[in-house]
């Protein structure tokens, strides 16, 4: 499987990180990791070990995917704290996928609970989701490989970032 | 967001269940382990293998004290945030004069900057003052044509005696202070200075540890000699901004006084009342929160001492040059 042989591991971490923010895969490639000062990350923790926990939870594969639970049709449970996912999580799930297909599970699909505001949203991989996928598997290697991150740019979300304050002190 | 703890009575530290319990002899007292950024520890405390297990496994810096409240040590956790690319990284910035030079050279005049300002604020109402911010102001000329970390730290070393000169006249005599003298300290000023320098430093170390920079990498001192030598380069910055201002407050509003201090051992140590009146002043002044126009946020100052940690580790990968905290209020 070609994700696999790669020389730079993608996991589902990096997915997320590289639709959201590629200064911020930069950081976290070089593992400058902020995530753990940030509040919103703990609340996070906290929602998904309050739900489901019955289930066997946080499955990591060949550590390179960590799915929060997978039920007996092959289908992948994931919980968020939020109302709606970014891009970035819709890709990290929608790799999930992607990888469990390669590996050779059948019908495989993902359910997203957002148990906070009780709804929940179903996602399949579509061929045009591989192909944004497979490109940005090679974004990422090239990423990881450069020694600097891309210049800072001000977003609005930037605000919101775990790493605001390494960006912009 | 989380608080420091500050113990100086003596009690048990005890682990029960996941909360931290201090065990008096008349009562307990809980601290919820999500509140805890560090402990400081001054009185005679007993704590056991549980209890340490706890505050490691959550990431919690513990500061000892003695008896006389020197600083004697740090419980470090082990490191979870490691970045190997960073180390590598921040050991060829030291390995390389030019560049350890650079770093050294900012971290220097930007503590000046730091000094002058506390000088010039104090020259508004005290004429003698004018001639020892010239005085500072042409030693630090000499920190741009340093060309070995000797001669720079030489610079400083001048640049901090006309400083502690200043003293005196800022804070009215009212102990004399003279000269600096540390290990052990011979008078009041003295202790108060050491007390509050200790403090900074490990304000800083408990701030470092939130970061991937290694603490015993440094630049302006030399690495890793006896102590967290990386935490020594950035108290440079702060020590003007946290300790001194809180010590010219202590002393000119009276907060402490003579008896504060023991007087058995010649008034070089503070009394258990001294240090804590000393560090309420202290850590009200880390939690002050400011404006911060880079962030267009308020932060509080021992934010500053995080981002400061950002800026270096920005600078040691290479993205932008470091800028030392030159207080502009």
């Amino acid at each position: 499987m070609e994700i696999l042989t790669n020389e730079v591991k993608i996991t589902g971490v990096k997915i997320n990180y590289f639709f959201y923010c590629k200064r911020q895969l930069w950081f976290f490639t070089h593992h400058i990791n902020m995530e753990s000062n940030s509040i919103d990350v703990e609340i996070g923790k906290e929602v998904h070990e309050e739900y489901f926990n019955r289930n066997k939870k946080e499955i990591a594969i060949d550590e390179i995917i960590a799915v929060d639970f997978v039920d007996n049709n092959g289908i992948i449970h994931e919980t968020k704290k939020g109302k709606k996912l970014d891009r970035g999580d819709k890709y990290q799930i929608l790799y999930y996928i992607y990888y469990l297909q390669n590996k050779g599970v059948k019908n495989s699909k993902a359910v997203v609970h957002f148990p906070l505001y009780n709804k929940k949203e179903e996602l399949e991989l579509q061929d045009n989701d591989i192909r944004v996928l497979k490109n940005a598997f090679k974004e990422i290697t090239e990423i990881e490989k450069s020694d600097k991150p891309i210049e800072v740019q001000k977003m609005s979300k930037c605000n919101r970032c775990s790493y605001y304050e390494l960006c912009f002190s | 967001m989380k608080r420091n703890y500050y113990i100086t009575k003596n009690c048990e530290l005890k682990r029960k269940d996941n909360t931290i319990y201090l065990e008096y002899n008349d009562g307990r007292k809980p601290i919820p382990i999500n509140d805890i950024e560090s402990i400081y520890l001054f009185g005679e405390i007993t704590l056991n293998t549980k209890a340490i297990n706890f505050l490691c496994q959550n990431g919690i810096t513990v500061h000892f004290f003695n008896y006389y409240g020197f600083y004697t040590g740090s419980l470090y956790p082990k490191e979870t945030l490691l970045s190997g690319y960073l180390i590598v990284n921040q050991v060829q910035n030291y390995l390389d004069l030019d560049k350890r030079l650079t770093i050294s050279k900012e971290l220097i005049r930007t503590a000046s900057h730091n000094i002058l300002k506390n000088v010039k604020y104090y020259k508004k109402r005290i004429d003698e003052l004018t001639d020892k911010v010239y005085r500072i102001e042409k030693e630090a000329e000499n920190i741009e044509n340093a060309k070995s970390i000797s001669e720079l730290m030489g610079c400083e070393g001048r640049i901090r005696s006309i400083y502690y000169s200043t003293f005196d006249e800022i804070m009215g005599s009212k102990f004399e202070f003279k000269t600096r003298v540390m290990n052990p300290p011979d008078n009041e000023m003295n202790a108060l200075i050491s007390f509050g320098n200790s403090l900074c430093y490990t304000a800083v170390l408990s701030e470092i540890y939130r970061t991937q920079l290694n603490p015993t990498i440094s630049y302006l001192h030399e690495p890793g000699e006896r102590r967290f030598s990386l935490a020594l380069d950035i108290s440079e910055v702060f020590k003007p901004i946290l300790t001194d201002r809180v010590l010219f407050k202590l002393v000119n509003e009276k907060i402490i006084d003579k008896n504060d201090f023991d007087e058995t051992l010649n008034f070089c140590y503070l009394k258990e009342d001294g240090r804590r009146k000393f560090i309420k002043e202290f850590d009200d002044k880390l939690a002050t929160t400011i404006n911060y126009p880079p962030l267009n946020r308020k932060v509080s100052y021992r934010t500053l001492i995080r981002l400061e940690c950002y800026k270096l580790v920005k600078h040691i990968l290479g993205i932008s040059q470091y800028k030392g905290l030159k207080m502009w209020w």
